[in-house]
């Protein structure tokens, strides 16, 4: 089930919200709707559905709408027309429409939110501005106190619990937002640009802490970005968006292969494939490896052949009528035992191997990578000409 | 033409005083509740601080400077000031003075910071009552001093609404001020995290904007002590009726005497309630 749902929303700031619409409904741009109604199209006919657990990044260039949409999802903007649907105790509810009660509900339990400038309040001390939202919702004292110190210990700042905030970096200052965030144990964190106001080094740090976190908590997280080395680390799913439209949503490797449009090809273009791309998006499918009855044919010349069972899992390996050896390769390293590859004919990786790690096991060893699906079976080939050709496949689009 | 205008005069005046007339036989039972709990806080708080005795109020004075500021010269100061005072005389009329003073502040606080909230949460409130704040602070006080005379008698009352009148646009302006300055960040940290308007305006707003609310409050202090000796013109008790009794009899000595100890305690009040400097690294 997804905890996140747009439905078709369209978000309009300024008076002339019917004519925005109706002018939405022709397909015109935002300038041309600004120019006739003077109302800003803030996003049009956004659907996108974020499921349970998954970090979804929305990316776009600054006013592409990804902070308007986001905003959407706890109602700090309305939205002129469509559904926010979000999982709330159970049910979905539709955010966009429901009453002041179920909406007040929704911000103090399920869905949470980190800003880009912190948010936090000075006059409180650090301790007191993570026990914010509890204090809100009339959680009591002892209890607050008892949560603020657990979240206070998650994000490192136990010693700084009295100082003010502003006597805090901003690394630091973020980490309390964060804790802010997660203490009122909201299934759904709204992050806008967290990490953007922060050096790189301290934004590497907490984007690895927050998929640290991410592991152990299991929140769904809509994320917002500019920056899509950030966006391709965290996200499971990335929606890119342009002048208040969704134009591609979907993995990582979705956009990097197959980029919809010349604005989506443009911020994918500078972009390192390695960490992105997997065994998946180059391999030679098994399917289309040719077979002599229960073998598969590895090599051009026909000298090598893999037996397989009837699942398609393989069994053992031929080559040139001796019998080879099969290694297993640990998929997200990239390494294997150096006297096993010496030995070794032909390695055996999971299909999810990044890029990278099949790179770096082909440098190491020479050997045809055969990947396999998480039940096993052969799912495909993947050697120095799958690799090649899945880089210039890249290149070329 | 001139003729003809001058003839025809637009009865103004006598439109206001007709007015003043009309409030005083229909509202009168108003104005003398009105009056009757106004008096009763400023006589109250005046005999409380009589019924102490100097010395130790002094003490007392000092005492919470120094909770307060943690200053050894400020302490100093309020002790040498005070004690002067008392010396020449004044100490009666300080404290009456101080009443004055304080019950004023007390009032536009009660009244003046609501109402600028209010204002804050609405600009065509505050685009209307501008030009009334303006007009308080511009009218010559001896153009009000007369119907509220009429209408509560002479005495403190009047000599406290005329105060009233005349400090309570600061708290309320500075109140507006304070409340929308808040950073619009910082509504969206507290509305995302569930707060209902009440918790906004308790949390996030008031705190945010008590600096300069508290600022507002010194300005009404300091207006409030400017007028003693006009509020002693309606009989008010205080500092001002010395000065003003200097005036009918040309006393120099009296006058100087007086007016020496106004600006004391206007020193006094004005170091004491400056916000002690926060320990942090910003405000
Ligand atoms: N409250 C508002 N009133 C009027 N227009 C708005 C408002 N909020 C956003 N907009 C407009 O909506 C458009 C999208 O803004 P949005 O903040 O969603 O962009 P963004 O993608 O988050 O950009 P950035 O990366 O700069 O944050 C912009 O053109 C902006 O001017
Ligand atoms: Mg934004």
């Amino acid at each position: 089930m997804s905890a996140v749902e747009f439905r078709n929303i369209d978000i309009v700031f300024g008076a002339d919200q019917k004519g925005a619409l109706k002018l939405i409904d022709e397909g015109r741009t935002r300038d041309e709707i600004l120019t006739a109604t003077g109302a800003v199209l803030g996003a049009a006919g956004v659907s996108l559905a974020i499921e349970r657990g998954e970090i979804c990044v929305l990316m776009g260039l600054s006013g592409s709408g990804k902070s308007t949409i986001l905003r959407a999802i706890n109602r700090l903007n309305e939205v002129a027309r469509g559904a926010v649907m979000v999982e709330h105790k159970g049910a979905m509810i539709d955010v966009a429409r429901c009453d002041e009660a179920t909406l007040r509900d929704i911000r103090m339990n399920t869905v949470s939110m980190v800003f880009q400038q912190f948010g936090l309040l000075p006059w409180r001390t650090v301790r007191d501005n993570v026990g914010f939202g509890l204090e809100l919702r009339g959680t009591p004292a002892t209890e607050r106190r008892r949560i603020v110190d657990e979240k206070l210990a998650m994000v490192g700042l136990t010693n700084w619990a009295e100082k003010y905030t502003n006597e805090l970096s901003g690394g630091m200052q973020q980490r309390v937002g964060l804790a802010r965030a997660f203490a009122t144990d909201a299934d759904i964190l709204l992050m806008d640009e967290p990490f953007s106001a922060l050096d790189p080094l301290i934004r590497d740090k907490l984007q690895d802490e927050l998929l640290d976190l991410q592991r152990r908590i299991h929140k769904t997280i809509v994320f917002v970005s500019h920056d899509l080395d950030e966006a391709l680390k965290l996200g499971n799913k990335i929606a890119i968006m342009e002048g208040g439209r969704i134009v591609q949503a979907g993995t990582a490797e979705d956009i990097l292969l197959r980029p919809a449009n010349a604005y989506v090809a443009e911020f994918v273009k500078h972009m390192n494939p390695l960490n992105v791309l997997r065994g998946t998006a180059v391999m030679r499918p098994a399917a289309s490896l040719p077979r002599e009855g229960d073998q598969v044919v590895l090599d051009k010349s026909g000298h090598v052949r893999l037996k397989v069972d009837g699942e398609g899992r393989p069994l053992s390996l031929d080559v040139d009528g001796r019998a080879g050896l099969l290694a297993t390769a640990d998929g997200e390293a990239g390494v294997i035992d150096d006297k096993l590859a010496h030995e070794a004919d032909c390695i055996v990786a999971p299909v999810d191997l990044k890029l990278k790690a099949a790179i770096e096991l082909k440098r190491h060893t020479d050997l045809p990578i055969l990947l396999v699906d998480n039940l096993g079976r052969l799912a495909g080939l993947c050697d120095d000409d799958e690799i090649y050709r899945g880089l210039l496949r890249r290149l070329d689009g | 033409m001139y003729d003809w205008l001058t003839e025809h005069k637009i009865p103004l005046g006598i439109w206001l005083r007709d007015f003043v007339d009309l409030l005083t036989t229909h509202g009168q039972s108003v104005f003398d509740f009105i009056s009757l709990v106004l008096g009763g806080l400023i006589g109250g708080f005046t005999a409380a601080l009589l019924w102490v005795p100097p010395l130790l109020l002094i003490a007392i004075f000092a005492l919470v400077a120094w909770l307060v500021h943690r200053s050894v010269g400020l302490v100093v100061f309020i002790l040498g000031a005070l004690l002067l005072v008392t010396n020449l005389g004044y100490w009666q009329a300080t404290m009456e003075t101080l009443s004055l003073v304080f019950c004023a502040t007390f009032v536009c606080v009660v009244v003046g910071v609501p109402i600028g909230i209010a204002a804050a949460h609405r600009p065509w409130l505050y685009t209307g009552i501008r030009p009334i704040l303006d007009l308080m602070q511009t009218i010559p006080t001896f153009v009000y001093l007369i119907p509220t005379l009429v209408l509560f008698g002479l005495g403190a009352v009047p000599g406290l609404i005329s105060t009233v009148i005349f400090s309570i646009p600061a708290p309320i302006r500075l109140t507006h001020l304070g409340i929308s300055s808040v950073p619009p960040a910082l509504y969206e940290a507290g509305k995302a995290f569930g707060a209902t308007k009440t918790q906004l305006l308790f949390k996030v707003e008031l705190p945010h904007a008590l600096p300069t609310i508290m600022a507002g409050i010194t300005q009404c202090i300091m207006l409030s002590l400017s007028m003693v000796v006009i509020a002693a013109l309606v009989g008010a008790d205080g500092l001002g009726k010395p000065v003003v009794r200097a005036l009918n009899s040309v006393n120099i000595a009296m006058g100087f005497e007086a007016g020496l100890a106004i600006v004391v305690l206007a020193i006094v009040l004005d170091r004491v309630c400056k916000r002690p400097e926060r320990r942090s690294r910003k405000g």
